[in-house]
């Protein structure tokens, strides 16, 4: 292990490191416990330059009844979900399936596919904007949930077909082979082998894209318009122009904002961090 | 049998990859090309294209805040390379098994996984000149409060700085996991060799490392070139298009000026810096495959 543990080290280095890790930490999140602050203060006190002192009146749950009450911040929630989940769903499945031809099947041209869902998944996404925009409006698409889902999809498929093709190329060979000797029919292979192998690195897929599609914010503002189907990031840039001087509200609109993927993370933090660093350990 | 299982094993793969292909093929690898065709073309958006050569280019050229924004662009890819040092810093700094510690490490990972745009609210927050983080703290070491954000010199920095906070976190998870995985013989082996410190992490640690740092900088790059979430909620790219990237720009003439065929210009400059980056990494991938 390197550093050298603390454990080894002299009892004043210990206690000072074990004391350092927590003050860093503070530190590191002062700005958004300033933010988790301010949206518990009462608008006097925000008037009266109260913004770092203990609240005079504790106005946590008032302020955010307030924001669920008196904005459409419970629609934008609920949109990013009907935005989110289908959109996870459908780029794990088609990546999946793409990942296991290009990892397990020989055929032409398939470094050269390879090689374009890795290239696709960089590119800005403003070399992408008006043909896609267009394209969604041809569909009758705009301002929908489905114009936002099927992009998120087809743009997210080239991550996860990389992840996934990187997967399933280290399963063993053999599996596929005996079972084709078997005469298993390829879908029946996919099917009942495949599957039930890659489970551990579709659960890290999907919450690391979860994450993404929630919190994406370009798309949000090309692709919809209307309250009734902006996601959560988009809504909060919304709200904060009309509320511009009620910080509490903003500040209780952006910790609901960021709830969702934090609770995500927090629960499946294994999944999420294999996703993240896959390939970061080698390759 | 062994005919039908051949022939299985010839169309199976296209129908595996067909609807990801379609898909991917329709949103994003046409879309490359019709934006870079668009860009000879002056259009609204709505009306009649005409067709203008290379005019978008030159006009872009001349354009001053063409150049505002891709010399932000370039500061952005200078001050971003901060994030994988400082994050392995970090991660040597909490590569510990003391109690409580995989708290602080999900903690300290904790910006990465909310929206920019709340990052770029909670940044907008700390920097307001009159009651924000920021200039308290630099009251204390007796400076002039800086409205960062209105300040045309400081915005750009600004909002870096905002960036980075969440790369930085990032990438301390990517060392993290480098960390994880080091081989425990070769270390015991430098130490007894009476390597140390400094010695042992340039030596022994950092190559071994190198994966890591891989995927550290070119998701840094990436990120850098992709800025245009924290300049939308922060600025818009004010003050006078003065923290205007070229992501932003392009959204901004696109969007707000109709100008679509000089935002397809935009885009495709943007693409063409980009494609740097990508050709190197997919070199490098497709290297350690054929390895």
């Amino acid at each position: 292990m390197f550093p050298t543990p603390v454990e080894k080290k002299s009892l004043p280095f210990n206690i000072s490191y074990r004391v350092a890790i927590w003050v860093a930490l503070f530190l590191w999140l002062l700005p958004l416990l300033a933010v988790l602050m301010t949206s518990a203060r009462s608008t006097a006190d925000l008037n009266a330059g109260n913004y770092w002192g203990i609240p005079t009146q504790w106005m946590f749950l008032q302020n955010y009844t307030l924001v669920f009450t008196q904005t459409p911040m419970l629609r934008y929630l609920l949109n990013s979900l009907i935005i989110t989940l289908p959109a996870v769903i459908g780029a794990v499945s088609l990546s999946t399936l793409a990942g296991y031809a290009l990892a397990k099947f020989k055929f032409r041209g398939r470094i050269g596919l390879f090689a374009a869902f890795i290239a696709g998944n960089f590119v800005p996404f403003q070399i992408l904007m008006i043909p896609v925009r267009n394209l969604t409006i041809d569909m009758g698409l705009y301002d929908t949930a489905s114009g936002l889902i099927l992009f998120h999809i087809a743009f997210q498929t080239g991550f996860c077909t990389l992840f996934m093709r990187n997967f399933i190329v280290g399963l063993p060979d053999e599996l596929i082979e005996a079972a084709r000797v078997e005469g298993v029919s390829e879908w029946q292979i996919f099917r009942h082998i495949v599957l039930p192998l890659v489970r551990p690195a579709l659960a890290a897929l999907a919450v690391l894209i979860f994450t993404f599609i929630w919190n994406d914010y370009f798309w949000a503002l090309v692709l919809v318009q209307s309250d009734e189907v902006r996601p959560i990031t988009a809504g909060i840039s919304a709200l904060k122009g009309q509320w511009m001087a009620s910080w509490q509200l903003i500040s209780a609109g952006s910790i609901i904002a960021a709830l969702p993927p934090v609770i995500l993370f927090f629960a499946m933090q294994r999944h999420f961090i294999a996703g993240l660093t896959l390939g970061a350990t080698k390759g | 049998m062994q005919k039908l299982h051949s022939k299985q094993q010839q169309w199976m793969p296209i129908l595996f990859l067909a609807p990801a292909v379609i898909l991917f093929s329709l949103y994003v690898i046409f879309p490359i090309a019709q934006s870079i065709w668009l860009s000879f073309f002056e259009w609204d958006g709505l009306g009649e294209k005409t067709f203008v050569g290379l005019s978008n280019y030159f006009e872009l050229f001349s354009d001053e805040q063409f150049w505002t924004a891709l010399i932000n662009n370039l500061y952005w890819l200078i001050f971003f390379m901060l994030a994988p040092p400082i994050g392995l810093l970090l991660a040597l700094f909490l590569n510990q098994k003391v109690m409580g510690i995989r708290f602080v490490k999900a903690m300290f990972f904790f910006p990465f996984v909310i929206s920019q745009v709340v990052v770029g609210l909670v940044f907008s927050w700390f920097y307001d000149p009159s009651f924000g983080l920021f200039n308290k703290a630099i009251e204390l070491f007796g400076f002039q409060p800086i409205a960062v954000l209105s300040d045309e010199h400081w915005v750009t920095f600004g909002i870096i700085v905002a960036g980075l906070w969440p790369q930085i976190a990032y990438c301390m998870i990517l060392y993290l996991t480098g960390l994880n995985n080091l081989s425990p013989d070769q270390i015991e082996a430098a130490r007894l060799d009476g390597a140390h410190g400094w010695k042992m992490l340039r030596h022994v640690i950092l190559p071994q490392l190198k994966p890591a740092t891989f995927i550290a900088i070119v998701v840094t790059v990436i990120g850098a070139l992709r800025s245009f979430d924290l300049v939308a909620t922060m600025t818009s790219g004010g003050p006078f298009g003065s923290s205007s990237v070229l992501a932003y720009f392009m959204y901004e003439q696109s969007i707000f000026n109709y100008r679509a065929g000089y935002g397809a210009a935009i885009a495709t400059i943007l693409f063409l810096i980009m494609d740097i980056y990508i050709a190197y990494f997919l070199w490098r991938m497709l290297k350690s495959e054929k390895a």
